[in-house]
């Protein structure tokens, strides 16, 4: 018997400088690997992890922009960000490295609702 | 002449606040880690009079924001860092 329920994960931090993004990612990874239905949803600095050429050999971390490309995969392609954080910091539909759904605060609050459990990073 | 490195993003307003209030003419503000989105173009820094700013290269690079810098902020290198370090006799960390 498999009893779903609507999963929404949401990453508030930018990548690299702690390890809330790469742990908000994880969780939805893991959740999608038990066949949830889950969301992402990218608030604030968060947008931050959705810019394209990520180089992060350097400072010896994990490329954290590889792993997003690869969540439709995972059958995670509801994705959705903050319109307002990204026009603040300038981000453009094509600086992105997938497709995401842009959310004002009515929709973020309606999302938030049609969501059975909802985690934050 | 004093080093401050700063290691988190402009979304931290006090932490800015707070580190550009404690610079002097003279001072260089390093930017690291998440400190280096304060070096986009699209929110330009409000640096006191005198006071040069520079990111590190490293963090720049894995955050994919080489083409978002503004013109006026240097890029440096490990090394870079380890030489402002000598350079200036005092070092503060904003974090």
């Amino acid at each position: 018997m498999s009893t779903s329920k609507r999963f929404l994960v949401i990453s508030r931090h930018p990548p690299y400088g702690s390890s809330h993004a790469r742990d908000a990612l994880d969780t939805a990874l893991t959740t999608a690997v038990f066949e949830q239905p889950v969301s992402m949803l990218f608030l604030d600095d968060g947008v931050y992890q959705l810019l394209q050429a990520q180089q992060p050999a350097a400072i010896q971390q994990k490329n954290l922009g590889a792993t997003l490309s690869a969540l439709p995969m995972y059958d995670i392609d509801q994705l959705y960000a903050c319109d307002k954080a990204l026009q603040n910091r300038g981000l453009q539909p094509e600086d992105c490295l997938l497709p995401v759904q842009r959310l004002d605060s009515n929709g973020i609050a309606e999302l938030i609702r049609t969501h059975d459990v909802v985690m934050s990073f | 002449m004093t080093l401050h490195t700063l290691n988190r993003p402009p979304s931290n307003t006090a932490l800015l606040t707070d580190c550009l209030n404690a610079c002097s003419s003279g001072d260089c503000l390093l930017l690291i880690e998440d400190g280096v989105y304060c070096a986009l173009a699209q929110q330009p820094l409000e640096l006191p009079e005198g006071v040069t700013a520079c990111v590190l290269a490293a963090d720049v690079a894995a955050r994919g924001l080489q083409s978002r810098l503004h013109d006026s902020i240097r890029q440096v290198d490990d090394a870079g860092f380890v030489k402002l370090c000598c350079e200036h006799p005092r070092v503060i960390s904003w974090y």
